[in-house]
């Protein structure tokens, strides 16, 4: 599975406090950590709180370059933020995101396009956060659908079928697993399907079992990436251990070693 | 509207292992093989590249070679006394390379000591320009005294020795890292295994890139089949990405073949199979051939037609295409 690393998040405390003094060695350090540990990219999100956010973000994607030459996911809803940003990105980069109506797509499409960037297209429109599979599994097709017309291709587009917490949306996970299973039958190949797996446990308790146990359910139904704590070495442990039990790996005893030696960024 | 191109791009390749080092190496080899390097299924070679031609090494032996079948003494003659001669006359028949076996150093096959040994992988080294692969006798204990000998008297010759197994492995990479060689990973057909041995190899500090899979061999009519479908899902995922399934393969034909009662008996007891000189050369022959049909990058072989026609197989497999 794609693995996108959610640390780097000024909802952290540490985070934010980083962001704030412009200190680059702990954003650094969550970077290669993130990365050393099975990530293969990494999101970049200034925080709810921030004043001058396209300026926090670029002092984040300049932080981590430095360090790190994996793809950057560009956390921000804002077209004007990732407007400004994403030009100025070197490297491999991911919007992240838009929501799935018309006009959004229209321009975050164009500008995934014109500067070889990923997509996430989130299944949201102005109605909200659909509550039924259908509703999700709708929007899924009119944007993979807007991908094709606007030459972006499948690799690089991800759909994120929204995950809510558990203990205020008690059906959500259910009908994510089910979109889940029907928006991979959308194309050939499929787009990649995503969520962002912490919002699952968000004000629940025993966050990481919760996590850790819907990761596999998800991984079950179809999803093949995550933004999700790859510091949690157990969460990384089930992800390992699903894609062995789905053939997708060949067993040895030490099967969750040999997984760390396959995704080695160099450079972090 | 235009067909989909189906043709499958491969993420990873397997790699490849050079064995054998030139003076300006730090040996005294004429000249080095290298092996793997497939970027695609075997031989689907519209796919992409299908990497390094694969390789024959002729057997040598310190001792047993009274016990092979009259058919293969026959072809060699008094030379089997002397494996220096023995190795020279492997290069006559076309060796890629010499693989030389000690099974005299086993406890049951005159338990020769470890000094007396390297002296043979010394003459045999001396004999010839090709690069050598040294192979112990199968007994851990004796192994692990023979081989480090060994591989220190050809320090720097970059040799291929053989072999490491999930239990049995300390000794021999020790030994390796310390002279510079690269080593034979075996397995007993069995792909978990396969995997296992070679990442305790890396755990203490060998490289993946200088290993070579041995997957245990099976004749044709004793398993080969068997071993072909562990071939071919290595292959497949080493082409996929798994670094502990990139490594190329050995197969030991020779030793396997002749080891059928299908290579030398005689009409009598076989009716209808045809006179034995001839049915032990296909036998090894076609063990060879539908190997490379799995992607074996080196094979260890006995009979000098079996390696003739092996390698009028690979001259055509490895013939650019026409039209």
């Amino acid at each position: 599975m794609y693995v996108i690393g959610e640390r780097i998040n000024g909802m952290f405390q540490d985070v934010r406090k980083a962001i704030r003094k412009r200190d680059q060695g702990i954003v650094q350090d969550l970077a290669r950590r993130q990365l050393a540990a099975g990530a293969q990219a990494l999101d970049l999100n200034v925080g709810p709180a921030s004043a001058k956010p396209i300026e926090a973000m670029l002092w984040l994607v300049e932080t981590v370059r430095a360090v790190a030459d994996a793809p950057l996911c560009i956390d921000s809803p804002k077209f004007e933020v990732q407007e400004q940003v994403i030009p100025r990105v070197p490297g491999p980069k991911i919007i992240n995101s838009t929501k799935a109506d018309e006009a959004d797509l229209e321009r975050f499409m164009a500008l995934a396009v014109e500067h070889n960037a990923s997509l996430v297209g989130l299944t949201i429109d102005q109605a909200g956060v659909p509550a039924s599979a259908e509703k999700r599994v709708e929007m899924g097709a009119m944007i993979a659908s807007k991908a094709l017309e606007k030459g972006l291709p499948m690799e690089r587009l991800f759909i994120d079928p929204i995950i809510l917490p558990v203990n205020v949306a008690p059906q959500q996970p259910g009908n994510v697993l089910l979109a889940l299973a029907q928006l991979k039958l959308l194309a050939d190949p499929p787009p990649h399907l995503v969520l962002g797996l912490s919002n699952v446990s968000q004000n629940c308790s025993n966050r990481e079992l919760v996590n850790r146990t819907y990761l596999v359910m998800a991984l079950a139904a179809g999803m093949d990436s995550a933004i999700m704590d790859p510091l949690d070495t157990e969460l990384m442990n089930a992800a390992i251990t699903t894609e062995l039990l789905q053939g997708k790996t060949i067993y040895c005893d030490s099967f969750l070693d040999a997984h760390k030696m396959r995704s080695q960024d160099r450079k972090s | 509207m235009k067909a989909k191109d189906t043709a499958q791009q491969w993420t990873a390749a397997i790699n490849e292992v050079t064995i054998g080092a030139k003076s300006s190496e730090g040996g005294t080899r004429g000249k080095t093989v290298t092996i793997g390097g497939a970027k695609t299924i075997p031989w689907l070679g519209y796919e992409g590249p299908v990497g390094r031609r694969p390789t024959i090494a002729v057997e040598v032996r310190d001792a047993g070679a009274e016990a092979w079948p009259e058919e293969l003494r026959k072809q060699y003659g008094s030379v089997l006394k002397d494996p220096a001669a023995w190795a020279r006359r492997a290069i006559e028949l076309g060796a890629d390379l010499v693989c030389l076996r000690l099974s005299g150093t086993h406890p049951d096959m005159g338990n020769r000591s470890a000094d007396e040994a390297a002296a043979t992988v010394k003459a045999v080294l001396k004999a010839v320009e090709v690069p050598l692969i040294i192979w112990g006798c199968g007994v851990e204990d004796k192994d692990n005294t023979v081989l480090p000998k060994c591989s220190e008297a050809v320090k720097g010759e970059n040799c291929l020795l053989g072999s490491i197994t999930q239990k049995n492995y300390r000794t021999l990479v020790a030994a390796a890292l310390a002279d510079g060689h690269k080593l034979i990973a075996e397995s007993p057909l069995d792909i978990n295994i396969a995997k296992q041995t070679n990442i305790l190899a890396h755990d203490v500090g060998f490289p993946l890139e200088n290993l070579v899979i041995f997957p245990t061999t099976a004749a044709l009519g004793y398993g080969f089949e068997y071993v072909y479908s562990i071939m071919e899902r290595s292959r497949l995922a080493g082409l996929g990405g798994d670094r502990l399934l990139m490594q190329p393969v050995l197969c030991d034909v020779g030793t396997e073949a002749w080891r059928a009662k299908e290579a030398t008996a005689g009409e009598e007891s076989l009716p209808g199979f045809g006179p034995a000189p001839e049915r032990g050369v296909l036998w090894e022959t076609l063990t060879a051939t539908n190997y490379l049909q799995a992607g074996a990058d080196l094979l260890i072989m006995r009979h000098p037609q079996a390696v003739a026609a092996v390698r009028k197989a690979i001259d055509r497999l490895c013939a650019p295409a026409k039209g």
